[in-house]
């Protein structure tokens, strides 16, 4: 299990097909992997957005995420979940979060990626600020307003 | 020892103060150290953690905890 907050961009897709080779994972111990890439968009509530900053409350969030890993892993038999997530300034089409969930069948690795994810989403201590296109403004980001 | 409080995101810029550090008094709560950072009343969707764990505004507050307020998260 290994939990990353990143302040500086990463590729997800590198970084799954990297995973197992340094992990506990032995070749041939895994049948299944789940993940789920989350990116910036560059539109939110009817507006052109230029970039986003993402704050965190460090030691919090990893906590929270550390115990919901854990939690996880036993509840469906992982073999191994990888989570990362970005702070700081980013950009259209850029990765936010990656969840990647090992297991032995597809079910545990499908439901176990699922429920990280909605956990992080729900609870894990992240704040979005956007800047607007053609606009000197930025606004807090509403959990409750924002299509997800 | 003192209490050290953090606030974050549009909280931090509505009170303007990102964190403080207060003396504790006898049976403290969170309400009572959002009460010691300002006069105004606590938003609806106000979260508050304790060391890093989520607790209601009852929640006892004792010498060397850090409590922190936010506004609803929003990450992924």
């Amino acid at each position: 299990m290994h939990i990353k907050i990143c302040p500086e961009a990463f590729n997800p897709w590198s970084e799954v097909a990297d995973y197992p080779t340094h992990s506990k994972m032995k070749p041939g111990s895994y049948g299944a992997c789940s993940v789920f890439v989350g990116f910036m968009r560059d539109f939110n509530l009817g507006d052109k957005v230029r970039c986003m900053e993402l704050e965190h409350y460090h030691g919090m969030t990893e906590k929270l995420l550390t115990e919901h890993a854990e939690k996880v892993n036993q509840q469906y038999d992982l073999a191994e979940l990888l989570i990362m997530h970005r702070v700081g300034m980013i950009y259209p089409q850029d990765p936010i979060v990656l969840v990647a969930a090992w297991s032995a069948h597809r079910a545990e690795a499908f439901d176990g990626c699922r429920d990280m994810m909605e956990y992080l989403k729900a609870k894990a201590t992240f704040w979005k600020r956007e800047s607007l296109e053609d606009s000197e403004d930025q606004r807090w980001v509403d959990n409750r307003k924002a299509m997800s | 020892m003192t209490i050290s409080v953090k606030i974050f995101a549009s909280l931090r810029e509505d009170l303007g103060i990102d964190g403080a550090s207060i003396r504790p008094s006898d049976n403290m709560t969170t309400l009572d150290v959002w009460k010691r950072l300002t006069d105004k009343k606590p938003p609806d969707n106000l979260l508050c953690a304790v060391n890093h764990q989520y607790v209601g505004f009852d929640s006892a507050v004792r010498d060397g905890d850090e409590v922190a307020f936010f506004p609803p998260v929003n990450g992924g």
